[in-house]
């Protein structure tokens, strides 16, 4: 090492000019939750229950989704058919609660490998979960999971028009 | 003593405690947020617009922490070692001339809180009793780890004395005084010191890096090694005190700083504008550029602290002993024989 090297001035002096650009570069952090991340367009992200081309909800409470998954997210209790209900639900049982905790989701999509109906599937809708600050928040119950009966109705129409 | 002078610098110290307790509280979101764009990042901006009312939020933070006392004989000391960091830190304010003489109600108002002649002196004094601060709060832990880390301070900081008092020295020797304010004095308009004792300057500014304890020198305290060094047991406020007491001690490093050597109040051009605008706006426009000078200081502090990397004990003491000192002995001589060759 030279003498002027080994006051180690110049190295010291090369290292600050080095972190004095940085502090004029670009930043790379992204402002959540007022700038987002943006997502592949083959992202598939939030869960959804499916209706039948007739409005009726094709999930059964067989808990095969449940079984399937890997963070146990998914929790629903059955309940059988009323004779009135007849429109709403395509067989006996079905779900009156079916709740998926989106804290422990890990949107590996086995729960929509493993269902038997095809009631389950992780949609490419790019909605992430809301920011909270409560837990209760992340349990996403049926009227957030279900499919809107206006889409269904669209889908039908689009389906059956020649 | 008159009455008016007693209100006067009572007001002053008040507003000088105030400014200094301010400093410190925004260095800690300064440090922060300079750390962050330093590295790509962007600091604390939610509390408050751009993150103003981080300081508040961690005053308040600190505050509501359960207020611990680890299982030691010494509770006094455990409670003293902070407070010991926190008043040396403060009363070396006393001394430091903020401005030139102010003309205000009649009077002349000097900005210094105390003009004693032997300025220079004190604030060594008071800096070498903070190493207390340090070594009780190590001891008084009751702790290894904080043994060590105090243990390794306090060498560190009484080793780094030296080199800074011959330095001051040989500024001393060209200055005549030991008075701050006639030391702020003398560097009227562009004759400031660092001109004149460049490698003084550099053997002060490496000496007040390892005297707060700053990074590169900042083995006391670093988490990799010694945990928390000699601030491991302490929670709450008290923790919040040698915390506040290192940001305030690093804001009179960068005031001592500049004024012993990068012209204090002075600015170029000082007297044009003393003559067009008024005595009393060319002293506040010096105070203002005072203030600007220590926050390019402070600015400084940080920005070195994300770039170079932390010293090793030995290499510590080995640049303190075997280099600095030699070097700045060697300041002494060279000033020495200049002074003689250009008596006049």
């Amino acid at each position: 090492m030279t003498f002027m090297e080994s006051l180690y001035l110049v190295a010291i002096g090369k290292g600050l000019w080095i972190t004095l650009k940085h502090l004029f570069t670009r930043k790379v952090t992204i402002k959540y939750p007022e700038e987002t991340r943006e997502v592949s367009p083959v992202y598939r992200g939030q869960h959804m229950l499916m209706r039948d081309d007739e409005g009726r909800e094709r999930c059964t409470a067989c808990g095969l989704c449940a079984l399937s998954c890997p963070a146990e997210a998914i929790t629903m209790k059955a309940e059988e058919r009323k004779p009135d209900e007849k429109h709403l639900y395509r067989e006996e049982k079905y779900a009156s609660i079916y709740e998926i905790n989106m804290l422990r989701c890990i949107f590996c999509g086995l729960c929509e490998e493993a269902c038997p109906k095809q009631a389950i599937y992780l949609t490419t809708s790019k909605v992430m979960v809301k920011a909270s600050i409560n837990r209760e928040d992340f349990i996403y119950g049926k009227e957030k999971l279900v499919m809107p009966l206006d889409m269904a109705i669209r889908n039908t129409q689009m389906q059956t028009a020649h | 003593m008159d009455q008016s002078l007693i209100i006067e610098k009572s007001i002053f110290i008040v507003i000088i405690f105030a400014i200094t307790m301010l400093f410190a509280m925004y260095e800690t979101l300064a440090e922060r947020k300079i750390a962050a764009w330093l590295q790509d990042r962007v600091g604390p901006n939610r509390a408050g617009k751009g993150g103003i009312l981080q300081p508040l939020a961690d005053g308040l933070k600190l505050f509501s922490k359960e207020e611990f006392f680890p299982n030691t004989p010494n509770r006094f000391l455990f409670i003293v070692g902070p407070a010991v960091s926190m008043i040396t830190a403060l009363m070396t304010s006393a001394v430091i001339p903020w401005g030139d003489k102010l003309h205000i109600f009649g009077r002349d108002v000097k900005l210094q809180a105390t003009d004693i002649n032997i300025g220079m002196l004190y604030v060594f004094g008071v800096l070498s009793v903070g190493v207390y601060g340090i070594m009780i709060g190590g001891w008084a832990s009751n702790n290894k780890f904080s043994l060590m880390g105090a243990m390794r301070a306090a060498s560190q900081m009484v080793s780094y004395e030296v080199p800074m008092s011959l330095a001051i020295i040989a500024l001393v020797m060209m200055t005549q005084s030991l008075s701050l304010s006639d030391i702020a004095e003398g560097q009227h308009g562009w004759r400031w010191n660092v001109l004149y004792q460049p490698v003084g300057f550099l053997i002060f500014l490496v000496c007040s890096f390892a005297e707060t304890n700053r990074t590169p020198f900042d083995l006391a305290e670093c988490e990799a090694e010694l945990i928390g060094g000699y601030h491991t047991e302490y929670s709450s406020m008290k923790m919040g005190f040698y915390l506040f007491a290192e940001y305030a001690s690093m804001f009179i490093s960068s005031a001592i700083l500049a004024i012993l050597y990068f012209g204090a109040y002075n600015y170029p051009g000082m007297d044009w504008v003393a003559d067009t605008l008024g005595a009393n706006a060319a002293s506040l426009i010096g105070v203002g550029v005072l203030f600007a000078k220590i926050c390019f200081f402070i600015f400084f502090y940080m920005w070195v602290r994300w770039t170079i990397p932390r010293f090793r004990y030995d290499q510590l003491m080995k640049l303190g002993w075997k280099v600095l000192i030699p070097l700045a002995i060697a300041n002494i001589i060279v000033t020495g024989v200049v002074i003689l060759l250009f008596d006049k």
